[in-house]
């Protein structure tokens, strides 16, 4: 770094402690325009504040810049969660080069407007690394919610004592399917259900690997003492699996979630009755 | 070296394989159970493997070893409790391990190995 | 890359148990899946039973490695027995030379991600799998 520069950088560091008030209001005031009250005042004045100082602290030491970028991913984190854009989150960052450059007009010293340009090339860089943080963070909360969603959008629940259930619904992953497969598995251990009904009416078509999973879960769950029931076949997916020449072999399937109900039912010695005037159904209710 | 034992409950034999056991150890079992189905007149034999972490194809092919060799004594087998991660393992390694019934646990395959007979019995029956 | 290694003699029936033993503490470590971990290990026990009935012994490497932000769990079964002539019919299902069921190699070719068989006759048989984390 050469003398000058040195000169003009620490010209515009006493400039930011000096009137590190002033400074801080205007900035706060000019990053909190565009966004209208979305935001908190107070919590916006308390963020910058805590970047402004780990600036300062930056300038001198190399602590102070992993500090800041810490708080800066932070900031990041925190408005992308409440669904700001990069472009808005790094807009308050360079609204610093606003607050600042209207003091340095006021000056209008050579020293002045050469530090600003080192210190306008400095906030540039952390606007820029705003937006790597908000784009990693928005990763994240993608990455969580494909995650969550996998959860719940793979249920396996109990229709009778001795008989499980999984509805699939939507498009048919190798990954998901093989998901849903284990949980289903581990669900007739822990509840002792010794048939298992797997309803494919909500999928719109499957692909070999998909069918394959299927076949292999009711070869496992046979495995371990347990008998799978698929049902909700459409026609499309029957025509797939008979094209593509996967041997579905001896599993049973139904056409209707029902049907594979009765069948399991009557396979685990339950006989469902219809309810007459004095004639009542397989169990009474206890009210 | 390690035996695994071979319970009598009634006319059924009953074997808990508990850890890791080596090839050797597997194929003194097979031997030992074959015995014992013909010295007690066994009428079935459960084999629970609930602990059992990982079948490979040695001790698949001891268990439809010893299923086949019952049979032939008189005996029905039912292995019960195979772990999620071991069935859907051994399906993946291409075996299927058929003519082997499977219940989920003990007291599933007992009741299960009781509908066997019971249906055996009635069988003999009529054709008396 | 490799991270940790671990080389194992295979030269009887304890030593198989030993090696699943350690392939499964291994993957406990790596954070393989519960599914994994027991597909892994089933591989490992029946590469390491074909080193002991098929060349009478061998050894086998346990290595962790790491490929960009994926981590693996890599055995590396070599022998010098009497090699494979035929690398394609060995990996078919049901093809035995030893009396076994013939789904040794091919089997646990399926429950890895990559698997690899380095073979010729009089030169020995190395075998490398690979299973990487989720």
């Amino acid at each position: 770094m050469t003398v000058q520069e040195n000169t003009s950088k620490r010209h515009i560091e006493e400039l930011l402690r000096g009137k590190e008030e002033e400074i801080l209001k205007r900035w706060v005031e000019i990053s909190s325009r565009p966004l209208r009250g979305r935001l908190n005042e107070t919590q916006t004045a308390k963020e910058l504040r805590e970047i402004y100082r780990a600036l300062l602290r930056s300038f001198d030491h190399a602590d102070g810049a992993t500090e800041l970028r810490a708080l800066l991913a932070e900031l990041s984190r925190s408005r992308a969660q409440q669904g700001f854009t990069p472009g808005e989150t790094a807009m308050a960052v360079f609204g610093l080069k606003d607050a600042v450059s209207e003091l340095v007009e006021a000056e209008a010293g050579v020293e002045a407007l050469r530090g600003f340009l080192w210190l306008s090339s400095t906030i540039d860089g952390l606007g820029l690394y705003t937006f790597e943080a908000y784009t990693t963070a928005r990763e994240k909360i993608i990455a969580d919610q494909a995650e969550e969603l996998l959860e719940l959008s793979t249920p396996v629940v109990k229709l009778w004592e001795g008989i499980v259930a999984v509805p699939l619904v939507g498009t048919l992953d190798s990954a998901r399917t093989q998901v849903v497969m284990e949980k289903l598995l581990q669900t007739l251990v822990d509840t002792g259900s010794e048939y298992a009904v797997i309803d494919i009416t909500g999928v719109p078509a499957v692909d070999t690997q998909v069918a394959q999973h299927l076949l292999k879960t009711v070869m496992a769950a046979r495995l371990m003492g347990a008998n799978c029931v698929i049902s909700g076949i459409r026609p499309q997916i029957a025509h797939t699996i008979v094209t593509l020449g996967i041997e579905f072999g001896d599993i049973i399937t139904k056409a209707t979630l029902a049907d594979a109900l009765a069948y399991a039912l009557r396979k685990s010695g339950v006989e469902v009755v219809g309810r007459r005037q004095t004639r009542v159904a397989v169990r009474t209710e206890e009210s | 070296m390690e035996r695994v034992p071979i319970l009598k409950i009634g006319d059924v034999l009953l074997v808990s394989i508990q850890g890791d056991l080596d090839d050797q150890a597997v194929l003194t079992l097979q031997e030992d159970l074959a015995e014992k189905v013909v010295t007690t007149s066994a009428v079935g034999v459960i084999i629970d493997i609930t602990s059992v972490e990982i079948v490979d194809s040695f001790v698949g092919r001891m268990l439809s070893t010893i299923a086949g060799m019952a049979r032939m004594l008189d005996a029905e087998t039912i292995v019960v409790g195979m772990r999620p991660a071991v069935a859907i393992t051994l399906v993946e390694l291409g075996l299927t391990l058929g003519g082997l019934r499977t219940a989920l646990d003990l007291e599933k395959g007992i009741a299960l190995l009781g509908r066997a007979n019971e249906s055996a019995e009635t069988l003999t029956a009529v054709a008396k | 890359m490799v991270d940790t290694a671990e080389e194992l003699a295979i030269t009887s029936n304890d030593q198989v148990v030993i090696v699943r033993q350690k392939v499964r503490s291994t993957a406990i470590d790596l954070g393989l899946s519960l599914i994994d971990q027991t597909k892994v290990v089933t591989a490992a026990s029946e590469l390491a039973r074909n080193t002991l009935v098929h060349a009478g012994g061998g050894r086998a490497r346990i290595e962790i490695v790491q490929a960009g932000l994926r981590r693996g769990l890599r055995l590396v079964f070599s022998d010098e027995g009497p090699g494979i002539s035929d690398l394609k019919l060995a990996l078919t299902d049901g093809w035995s030379s030893g009396g076994g069921l013939g789904l040794g190699l091919s089997g646990s070719r399926r429950l890895v991600d990559e698997f690899i068989l380095d073979s010729e006759p009089g030169r020995g048989t190395i075998v490398t799998v690979t299973k990487w984390t989720r």
